[in-house]
């Protein structure tokens, strides 16, 4: 066969293999529209500063003479007890959800994917027994409280927050991919790649890791919109992004002081929560199903 | 030039056990054979009877509980990850669900490379030609399935591309293990025809599993049957289904099933076959088929009868056919 026409098959088989996988995913259109929106939220929290009618109302600013005032044209979302427009800070408020769930899942799914993949596939009894079972002692603590006691013993402040979440992540990671791992492991494709002379590395990174994509970026996904609830809860009570910051949940803790007489200071930056959480999980709906192997 | 009867593989008391929590599976237990180069090794038995362990172990999956085995001369002792690279071009296996042995996440081309990248150094950066080359050794034109991955091709075309990437290291010994048992018979046929031609092409030796005796019959030179992990007959295939000795044999030879009166006069006399093998965790003392044997005798429960050879070449493992000193 001439080289070109197989250079040109390779082509488009990738233009194919990303053509395909797009609609796989666009034929869930709620994933789309999950997709839309987060973009659309990820720009505004990149181009807060730009956008918002009024950036300075993200620090701190106070205008008595405009506090408390209902939704209207000249601010989408009224404003707070001293006067700051609730949508530029729900809009500078994901600036910090959005870096805590970006950090966490950067700092949590590395070791959690590695001490996964070591488990699954050692045929070491101990070192896979060891590994699982620090595994389980991290789950049977319950995030929310081990965050708390984290950032209550150091102080409250964002960087805290992520770590202490991070060091709550990873084992979830780690489970999954052991599962995925433990069960690769015995088929004979992995087999073979180890009859026909490679090392753990790649029948690690190559062989069974691809296949541990789908599941691990489905997670993600959804592990964004619980990370985002885990850092406003945290925030909520104190323990997160510090006033006068706008996180998103000290913003519905101090609204909802005020309820339900001015409802708009806790309603809007909860229903922003939720609407960043829904897009998050519609999309993960969307790549289940694209990285689903399906059986022509 | 090697001699004709050179033997390539020899296994001597061979003996594969798993420990598992219902108790000790005795999956191979002392068996014993040789094969030659060239030739085709058949393993016959039921499921359950251990020649897939038997493959798996010789290819290095396994280590094995016990016994010797060689490769011309070098120890089959240790798993893969003690195998030196020489023995690992020389050995490969064709497994028998193509569905599992191809990795879902890699094309056509990672797959047949990746042997080629660790065995084959001599092809440089150019493996998109040496893929190509194996593609149209086991007749699947490389333009169509280069960029494919497994799951957009049929069972058939997959077990097409793992006897390619088997062959990718120009082996001397390939394990094929059920190569067809999941395949549709039509596709059955091209696969055995294929065989048979890259056999005679790349001077292969073949140690061909099957629980289909009539394809065993086309396929193989010589045939061992297994039961319960011990093997009970050893004979070239034509003597091995025109005289059996061994009861089991005579059993399984007989439920073959046929469609016309001259084929039934091929076959060994009507014996019934009955019951079913038992669990390897549990082997009945004794000889192992006792409880199933039309020609049980006494001493079959309470003694395990050794290999003996009745006639050149061809050995039982059966009271009814005792060695020369007993």
């Amino acid at each position: 066969m001439p080289k070109n026409e197989i250079a040109a098959s390779a082509f488009t088989a990738k233009r194919i293999n990303i053509s395909k996988g797009w609609y796989k995913f666009s034929r869930n259109p709620l994933s789309v529209l999950g997709l839309t929106v987060l973009i659309i939220i990820v720009l505004a929290a990149v181009l807060a500063p730009y956008i918002t009618p009024y950036p300075e109302h993200a620090g701190p600013y106070t205008n008595f003479r405009e506090s408390s005032l209902p939704p209207s044209l000249k601010h989408f979302f009224g404003t707070d007890t001293v006067g700051r427009d609730v949508f530029s800070r729900v809009i500078f408020g994901y600036r910090f959800s959005l870096l805590l769930a970006a950090v966490v899942i950067t700092l949590s799914v590395p070791p959690g994917i590695l001490l996964g993949l070591v488990a699954g596939y050692t045929r070491r009894k101990w070192l896979e027994v060891g590994i699982m079972r620090i595994t389980d002692i991290f789950l049977a603590v319950p995030p929310l409280v081990l965050a708390l006691a984290v950032t209550a013993m150091l102080s409250p402040k964002l960087l805290n927050q992520m770590m202490a979440i991070s060091l709550m992540w990873w084992p979830w990671y780690c489970r999954l991919v052991y599962s995925v791992t433990s069960s690769l492991r015995h088929e004979y494709f992995v087999h073979d790649a180890e009859l026909t002379g490679v090392g753990r590395g790649f029948i690690l990174t190559r062989a069974i890791l691809p296949n541990c994509v789908g599941p691990i970026l489905t997670k993600i996904t959804l592990d964004m919109g619980f990370v985002i609830i885990l850092g406003a809860s945290l925030s909520f009570i104190g323990l997160g992004v510090q006033p006068p910051k706008p996180g998103l949940g000290t913003m519905v803790a101090d609204g909802a002081k005020r309820l339900p007489a001015e409802w708009w200071m806790a309603v809007f930056p909860a229903l922003a929560i939720m609407l960043v959480i829904l897009s998050f999980n519609l999309i993960g709906d969307g790549l289940r199903d694209m990285f689903a192997v399906e059986e022509i | 030039m090697t001699v004709m009867n050179e033997d390539i593989l020899r296994v001597k008391g061979l003996v594969k056990h798993f420990f598992t929590r219902l108790g000790t599976v005795r999956a191979v237990d002392n068996v014993s054979f040789a094969i030659r180069r060239g030739e085709t090794f058949g393993l016959v038995g039921e499921s359950g009877s251990g020649k897939t362990t038997v493959a798996h172990t010789l290819v290095g999956i396994y280590k094995p509980t016990g016994g010797e085995a060689y490769f011309r001369d070098q120890s089959l002792g240790e798993d893969f990850s003690h195998r030196s690279k020489a023995l690992k071009k020389n050995i490969r296996i064709v497994f028998q669900d193509p569905g599992s042995s191809l990795n879902p996440r890699w094309s056509i081309k990672q797959i047949l490379e990746l042997p080629l990248r660790i065995h084959r150094t001599s092809y440089g950066k150019n493996h998109v030609e040496a893929v190509s080359e194996l593609l149209r050794m086991v007749e699947l034109p490389p333009e169509e399935y280069l960029y494919k991955y497994p799951q957009a091709i049929g069972g058939g075309e997959k077990q097409m591309v793992a006897i390619a990437r088997a062959l990718a290291t120009e082996p001397d010994f390939v394990a094929l293990d059920e190569p067809t048992s999941a395949l549709d018979v039509s596709i059955q046929a091209k696969i055995i025809k294929l065989l048979t031609r890259l056999q005679k092409k790349l001077d292969l030796t073949y140690l061909f599993i099957t629980h289909d005796l009539s394809l065993m019959r086309n396929m193989a030179n010589r045939v061992a049957i297994m039961y319960l992990g011990k093997i009970a007959e050893v004979a070239p295939t034509r003597e091995f289904f025109q005289k059996p000795l061994h009861p089991y044999t005579n059993m399984l030879l007989s439920s073959i099933p046929v469609t016309s009166d001259e084929e039934e006069k091929l076959k060994p006399k009507q014996i019934r076959s009955t019951g079913e093998i038992p669990s390897p965790v549990n082997i009945p003392p004794g000889c192992s088929f006792h409880l199933r044997c039309p020609r049980c005798m006494d001493i079959c429960s309470r003694l395990d009868p050794v290999m003996t050879e009745k006639e050149a070449g061809h050995w039982v493992r059966c009271h009814l056919y005792p060695a020369a000193g007993q």
